[in-house]
């Protein structure tokens, strides 16, 4: 988008608020300023100066709103206020905050409405601009769709000038020097004549002065700390084992619980025989929660082997008990009763496939349940102490999270406070807060001490919500080596449904994530459709990193490699002739030049190019594998994508290189299947990822050909496994249209 | 029993089959070593004894002969050892959950093959999964930590 149309974009936010407000939401509501929690929590002598900032006796520190899952979000948002405050990188301290609402996330709802991010017509920046005001309104600190840096470019840097303003000020207040004369440095407020008057030592007056209502922000030619290689804030605290996780939190007092509930997930549990684990060593508590039962003891293997002692009755499962069963449930979707959209509807499929003489292709497509399996199983302390609840844990969701704890404690939300927690790992399973209401009813049965509950491995990969199964019906024709029609079917259980279900939420309107990654691809085929059916839901499912593209992208790209080569046509020339987007195109120039497309990649290898546009974001990549003859080899993964801007460019680089590693991985070896209603891969030796002597080289380069701020953390994963597939199918002349592709070929 | 761990004796009173894992995390409180897996698939828990890798979440604690190591006493922030600086250097940690394990696998292959070529490093190290993916990373960190030992030793 031109600058000018982003200005534009703002001044409607702003002026035309009270039009969209009113329309949707209520002006009143809209027009309330959240109030600022920081406030509450300060003493004398504290300067709060934005909800993002905080200065005191002990120096500044910066509140990072969003979940650190790994990705990076305290360093990225961190480094936004840093810049503009002029704050010395090294002495960077981060809190990841309370909740409040006043952390909206303004950007992860834009996802949510069927407009592809390419387009920028009225009606496309209306939904997003509305967006932005939903996220307001409704407090929606959520971390998540690869939204954090859009969301924090400009109010964490608007928070850092602000604070630089007042602490400006405050030091003219304090020294009688005009502001004007004043600079900042490495923290602190520097004099004409050279003295140095650090932060904390201004808090006190700070807090005495009124923040500006605006302020100027550094050009980007200024930048210090942005777009330069920064170490995280907490990269030698995880390289030392000194980082705590929320499973490493000690407390005095604390005791230890495990919890098991019925692996047919939604079913309930009939009966159960405690008896051998309360007489094991050092158990004090059996306690009957929720679908099942938990154990606490003084010890968490104490808590798991006393867990492995119980009878269990377990009732059936809300849903067909085998992995064939949902694939029929799946396969019989594609019916008009269960249609769901069809946002993209060009030229006239339907002619153009039963035209005189045209040959149609066919296929279908399946892709697999897929487990989250962060690293560190789920775990939260909590402790429910004379009416007020303190909960320990990891979350992308606190405000989510404390009312269900609420709910289910009888505690008001004002008296429970959640503290959050580094987590290793996420990929979207905490998104979810299901492993905190079950620690909340420990809690209740036993309050006063602090309560550890930790889920074995095995209950975790039985008890996610994982990427959902889907199946894709495709049919298309070429003519004069071009693709001429791509009719795509693609039928998949809804995310958004059972995810905003689990939240007393209705999911309204059709489910976007049900096509994402497909539906919203910058081609122009001249006929060309994209439909969604909705399977009603089997097993409950959530996001999973990159959500509804993570399927879409292999079935969507791999299918137009079919129709590519049944064309006689260049896989990448052929994509770049049908793409119409400018900077998707640079994309599929950049990986071309990169992977040097077009030579002879050598005997028994093959070269295989995918693309998808998914948050905002298009990315290219060229996979090299070997077929020898132990099995496919990959060799090198070639990535182009276009971002706007690159604001920590060694995360950056990180989050390339995990998302191409999570796509390949899954694809090669991961699938969660069920029989008797129950998870059948219970741990890694059975829920493969890939391994380092597996990993290929990765080589990538970042486009800024655009205005707009994209987050990293999820578009590399959709164009991994197309790409794998169509190198094997260029290595071998095996076309496999089914995940995991094991189940058709070895792998080293 | 007894236990010596990052050169301090503990007196603890706990069953022998308990895995060592979880006596260093409930009973001492030492928590870089991570629980993942509980079967040896994963390698966060892993940890020395007599300076070579083992997995704590499978190995009983009634079965430990030697002296055991942990992430903690293998350097500090203040004095990180090659392989931590080497990790540092390369920001290898995303989640960092299972980076205790991949620098303890590291320090005990360097310990027993000061130089190791890629197909080395692979096999000692492939055991150690990493969901966030940063292998390439890792690989280039234990070259780097390589070096770095070599030369402090010449």
């Amino acid at each position: 988008m031109s600058r000018a149309g982003k200005i534009a974009r703002r001044g409607f936010l702003i002026g035309s608020a009270a039009v969209v407000g009113g329309v949707a939401f209520g002006v009143y509501a809209y027009k309330r300023t959240p109030t600022n929690p920081l406030l509450a929590a300060l003493e004398n002598g504290q300067a709060a100066l934005t909800p993002y900032v905080r200065v005191d006796q002990s120096g500044v520190t910066i509140i990072t709103p969003r979940a650190d899952v790994g990705q990076g979000v305290y360093s990225v948002l961190a480094a936004l206020v840093a810049e503009e405050l002029d704050l010395a990188w090294n002495e960077v301290k981060v809190d990841p905050g309370p909740p409040s609402s006043a952390y909206y996330n303004g950007k992860v709802l834009a996802e949510a409405f069927p407009f592809a991010a390419t387009d920028m017509d009225f009606l496309a920046r209306d939904a997003r601009v509305l967006a932005d005001v939903a996220g307001k309104f409704l407090g929606l600190q959520l971390t998540g769709g690869s939204s954090t840096a859009a969301d924090g470019y400009e109010k964490m840097r608007v928070a850092g000038a602000t604070a630089r303003e007042v602490l400006l000020l405050a030091a003219a207040k304090q020294t009688g020097i005009a502001k004007a004369e004043l600079r900042t440095r490495n923290g602190a407020v520097v004099t004409p004549d050279g003295r140095s008057l650090t932060y904390a030592s201004l808090a006190a007056t700070a807090a005495t002065i009124d923040p500006p209502e605006r302020v100027t922000l550094k050009p980007e030619s200024a930048w210090r700390i942005l777009g330069k290689p920064m170490p995280r804030v907490e990269m030698t605290a995880k390289c030392t084992g000194t980082a705590t996780y929320g499973l490493d939190l000690k407390m005095p007092g604390m005791v230890y619980a495990t919890v098991r509930t019925n692996p047919r997930l939604g079913g309930v549990m009939r009966g159960y025989d405690a008896g051998a684990a309360l007489a094991a060593k050092g158990v004090l508590k059996v306690v009957p929660i929720s679908g099942g039962v938990g154990v606490i003891a003084d010890n968490t293997w104490r808590a798991f082997k006393a867990a492995n002692l119980i009878k269990f009755d377990w009732g059936p499962p809300p849903y067909p008990p085998t992995s064939a069963a949902m694939f029929e449930a799946v396969a019989g979707a594609f019916v008009p009763e269960y249609q769901d959209s069809r946002f993209k509807h060009e030229g006239d499929v339907e002619a153009a496939l039963a035209g005189a003489g045209t040959a149609v292709i066919k296929a279908e497509y399946k892709v697999p349940y897929l487990a989250h399996a962060p690293l560190e199983p789920m775990n939260v302390v909590v402790q429910l102490k004379d009416g007020r609840l303190d909960i320990w844990t990891g979350t992308q969701i606190p405000l989510f999270l404390v009312a269900g704890a609420a709910a289910v404690a009888g505690v008001s939300a004002d008296n429970i406070h959640l503290h959050a927690q580094l987590s290793g790992g996420s990929f979207g399973r905490r998104l979810e807060d299901d492993y905190v209401r079950q620690a909340v009813e420990l809690a209740k049965a036993l309050p006063g001490p602090p309560i550890k509950m930790t889920w074995t491995r095995e209950e975790d990969m039985t008890h996610d919500f994982p990427r959902p199964l889907g199946m894709a019906r495709m049919r298309g024709a070429v003519k004069d080596g071009k693709v001429e029609a791509y009719d795509l079917s693609v039928a998949y259980p809804s995310v958004s449904a059972s995810q905003l279900g689990r939240q007393n939420l209705p999911a309204l309107g059709p489910d976007v994530t049900i096509v994402a990654g497909a539906w919203d691809q910058p081609f122009r085929i001249p006929n060309y459709r994209v439909t969604g059916y909705r399977v009603p839901e089997l097993v409950p499912v959530s996001s999973w990193r990159s959500v509804g593209a993570s399927g879409n992208g292999f079935l969507h790209d791999c299918f137009l490699d079919e129709l590519i080569h049944a064309a006689g046509a260049d896989p990448l020339k052929e994509l770049q002739r049908l793409c119409w987007h400018e900077p998707s195109r640079k994309v599929l120039e950049a990986v071309g030049e990169m992977s040097n497309w077009g030579s002879d990649p050598g005997k028994d290898r093959g070269r295989g190019i995918a693309f998808t546009l998914s948050f905002g974001v298009p990315a290219a990549e060229v996979v090299e594998v070997t077929n020898t003859s132990r099995g496919i080899r990959i060799d090198k993964v070639f990535v182009a994508v276009e971002v706007g801007k690159v604001l920590d460019p060694v995360n950056f680089a990180n989050q390339v290189e995990g998302a191409v590693i999570w796509g390949l991985g899954h694809a090669m070896s991961a699938e969660l299947t069920y029989a008797d209603g129950i998870a059948q891969q219970t741990n890694y030796h059975a829920f493969q990822a890939m391994r380092l002597y597996q990993a290929p080289a990765i080589e990538f380069r970042a486009l800024t050909n655009t205005d707009e701020i994209r987050g990293i953390g999820e578009p590399c994963v959709p164009p991994a496994a197309p790409a794998l597939a169509n190198a094997i199918f260029a290595a071998t002349g095996k076309r496999i249209r089914e995940l995991p592709l094991k189940k058709h070929i070895a792998f080293l | 029993m007894r236990l010596k761990v990052n050169g301090k004796t503990h007196e603890v009173d706990v069953e022998d089959d308990m895995p060592l894992l979880w006596v260093l995390r409930d009973e001492l409180g030492i928590t870089g070593p991570k629980y993942g897996c509980g079967i040896a698939m994963c390698g966060a828990c892993t940890v020395h004894v007599d300076g070579l890798a083992v997995r704590s979440c499978s190995l009983q604690v009634g079965d430990v002969t030697g002296e055991i190591t942990t992430i903690e006493g293998l350097g500090t922030p203040q004095a990180p050892h090659p392989v931590q600086a080497a990790w540092i250097e390369h920001q290898v940690a995303q989640c960092g959950y299972c980076q205790s394990g991949q620098i303890m696998a590291a320090a005990s292959l360097l310990g027993v093959n000061a130089e190791p070529t890629d197909a080395e490093i692979d096999r000692a190290l492939s055991a150690n999964l990493c969901r966030c993916g940063t292998y390439q990373r890792i690989r280039a960190a234990v070259k780097t930590a390589s070096a770095k030992l070599r030369e402090a030793t010449r």
